[in-house]
């Protein structure tokens, strides 16, 4: 039982969501709502609270902006909006803007308000998408990261996708782009620094052929915000997103055993998908641009997040663990490839300085909180 | 935990296995308490309460966010403070000349273990008033051998980067750096008390951040374990930076021969410039630390009767 681990590294765009999996969600995030339930053009916090500001400045756009659109008029497209995260994120945005989802999947339980693309973004129909309507934002957050489909197909959806998305924007002057890469680019490796800044070198490819297609898309978004200066990009680089996503961390943590490496404790960092979320809609002010890491709650070492989580975890020694996932990967008995195990060995922490200061983003949700979240949906699923 | 009462027999018997401390970590902990008690005995000081002297800046978890941990390091502290007044019977001189606030403490680096590190360390815990706590830099491929790279962070000891540094002295922390580096550690017993090239970060990175630098003269660890050679191709098989051949491990003698240690600190240098100079102008600052301690090393070597006493 505890090494049938759900698949899909993150199941942003990978697995259909299970069936007993999904009513939790809806149920999460109608019910017990963070912030006070939306109708409050009420400018009470409006540096910080993505809510106030988003409606805030609407108004005041238009007045000021000299773009030949009015930049917050139109609606906000959301790629992969049928993963856990863009459900969550279309579910707070569409309080406040008109969304637009694209997505292979089809979106079952959305919201009445949200227009539904299945369509996949390699096809010509995107284009469609963009013309018909006006679109003042794209938030990229349909990567494929299931380590157990073929490379090429990663490469084609990740890459062809994106850059097919990124000539309809340019072609289209979409003022804005928010894209989701995460602070794996970065690579875990014994000589990082403690906590990495926006500056240091995607390396994450170096010993994980499968981060090669987030570190390409990470760059082309880069080099989009230098060849389209009018489009306002931002590249949002996140620790380990947790919670009732399904992707590598928090499926780790759902474990009841997790294999720990033996005599490595590195210090972890975990973020709350609703932090996630909220950076997003941070993102999308006006005026925000760069490449910002997002850091959760405080960093701690594994061992107690597992302990905490309410694991037991089964400490291997380093080849062994690796020769025991590589058989498991073979047997498709596991998800995790053995190159992962680099995390559970060195340090890939973030400063999220410059989104503290700059884009204003401060993590709410407590370390207890994210593990809730994430041991929740095990015994859910169990 | 809670079971312990229970009246009846083995009720749940599994649950302090899976949820409480398992019997080994207790084992250790209690054999660790009663290094503490022996240390305290020994050295007639108070080990917790030289830990909880000490400033530390936790996270919004409660946790340093380099990995310091107060449990284990008490452990290390009790193990040190009896290796630095017991084995090695170690001289402080002028450690009043540490300054508050953020300080690079730099040092030669000698005797193939660092024990040198763990003796300014000490030091610094147990001499200095207020304690001040030492954060080290230590080499990038300690990080990947297991066991070291879980112990390290968890006293306090830090992957040797500029950001690294720089974020930590932005804390206002000390940081004891080894400018010499492995070149320094694994000399051979020839060399002794000559200092090898230093490297030029260390003025940078104070200038960067307007650190004060005191210069530290360890005198005592050349003696510690005499390498007569050191092994290359075998340190390349296992890479490491250097493979001593040490006669007195063929004798089976395995721990450091217990030279006296004496540890002179230096008035702090504060220099002023550019960060980003040429070398030739961070060199000249760098030879004024070298040489300092190189004449601070031999007015020691001048005034010690013996190796061991």
């Amino acid at each position: 039982m505890s090494l049938s681990k759900p698949s899909a590294r993150r199941g942003r765009e990978g697995a259909s969501p299970r069936p007993s999996a999904r009513v939790p969600v809806a149920r999460g995030v109608f019910g017990p709502p963070l912030k006070a339930p939306v109708p409050a053009p009420a400018p009470e916090t409006e540096a910080v609270k993505p809510d106030g500001s988003q409606v805030e400045q609407p108004r005041s756009e238009p007045v000021t902006g000299t773009r030949a659109r009015p930049a917050l008029d139109g609606a906000v497209l959301v790629t992969g909006i049928c993963g856990r995260l863009g459900k969550l994120l279309a579910r707070e945005l569409h309080r406040t803007d008109q969304v637009v989802g694209v997505d292979r999947r089809p979106f079952t339980d959305r919201p009445k308000d949200i227009i539904h693309h299945e369509v996949d973004m390699r096809r010509k129909k995107m284009k469609d998408i963009f013309r018909g309507r006006n679109i003042r934002a794209v938030v990229h957050l349909g990567v494929l990261h299931d380590p157990r489909r073929s490379d090429r197909e990663r490469h084609s959806w990740n890459i062809v996708a994106f850059q097919k998305l990124l000539d309809y924007m340019s072609q289209y002057e979409v003022p804005k782009l928010v894209v989701l890469s995460g602070a794996n680019v970065y690579g875990p490796q014994a000589n990082n620094p403690q906590f990495l800044t926006e500056d240091a070198p995607l390396l994450g490819a170096q010993h994980f052929g499968g981060m090669r297609d987030l570190i390409e898309l990470d760059m082309l978004a880069q080099s989009f915000f230098w060849k389209h200066p009018d489009t306002e990009t931002v590249v949002l680089r996140p620790c380990h997103i947790v919670g009732r996503v399904h992707n590598a961390a928090s499926n780790y943590l759902r474990l009841e055993r997790p294999i720990m490496v033996m005599g490595f404790d590195p210090m972890m960092q975990l973020v709350h998908e609703k932090d996630v979320v909220r950076a997003i809609q941070l993102a999308l002010q006006p005026g925000v641009r760069g490449i910002f890491n997002i850091r959760g709650p405080g960093e701690m070492p594994l061992s107690h997040l597992v302990r905490k989580v309410g694991g037991k975890p089964r400490v291997v020694p380093a080849p062994l663990a690796k020769v025991a996932l590589d058989q498991l990967w073979k047997l498709r008995l596991s998800s995790f490839p053995s190159q992962e195990l680099d995390h559970l060995r060195y340090v890939c922490m973030v400063d999220d300085s410059r989104a503290r200061t700059e884009l204003g983003y401060e993590p709410v949700h407590s370390i207890e909180r994210v593990l809730r979240d994430v041991r929740r949906l095990r015994y859910q699923v169990a | 935990m809670a079971q312990r009462g229970s009246i009846v027999p083995f009720a749940g018997w599994r649950r302090p296995r899976l949820l409480g401390e398992s019997p080994l970590r207790q084992a250790a902990r209690s054999i660790g308490d009663r290094i503490v008690r022996i240390a305290e005995e020994v050295v007639g000081q108070d080990i917790d309460a030289r830990i909880a002297g000490i400033k530390t800046h936790t996270n919004e978890v409660g946790h340093d966010p380099f990995g310091f941990d107060p449990e284990t390091s008490r452990y290390a502290l009790a193990v040190a403070a009896l290796l630095h007044r017991r084995y090695f019977r170690t001289e402080v001189y002028g450690i009043e000349r540490v300054p508050e606030g953020r300080v690079l403490i730099v040092a030669n680096h000698s005797g193939q273990l660092p024990v040198d590190a763990v003796m300014i360390g000490s030091a610094l815990m147990l001499d200095a008033d207020p304690p001040r706590f030492p954060r080290s830099m230590v080499e990038t491929w300690t990080a990947e051998l297991p066991f070291i790279s879980t112990l390290y962070p968890r006293l306090g000891q830090v992957v040797g980067s500029p950001e690294n540094a720089r974020r930590l002295l932005r804390q206002e922390e000390s940081i004891i750096v080894f400018p010499e580096g492995a070149r320094g550690i694994s000399k051979t017993f020839d060399q002794r008390y000559q200092l090898t090239e230093f490297g030029l970060g260390f003025v940078r990175l104070a200038l960067e951040t307007n650190t004060p630098i005191v210069p530290v003269a360890v005198i005592g660890g050349e003696e510690q374990y005499p390498s007569i050679a050191d092994f290359k191709p075998l340190a390349r098989l296992l890479r490491m930076p250097a493979f001593p051949v040490m006669p007195q491990v063929f004798f089976g003698m395995i721990a450091p021969l217990p030279t006296k240690y004496r540890l002179y600190f230096g008035e702090p240098f504060r220099f002023a410039g550019d960060a980003d100079d040429d070398d030739a102008v961070i060199e000249e600052k760098v030879w004024l630390v070298k040489s300092t301690i190189q004449s601070m090393i031999n007015r020691g070597l001048r005034e010690r009767k013996g190796v061991f006493v």
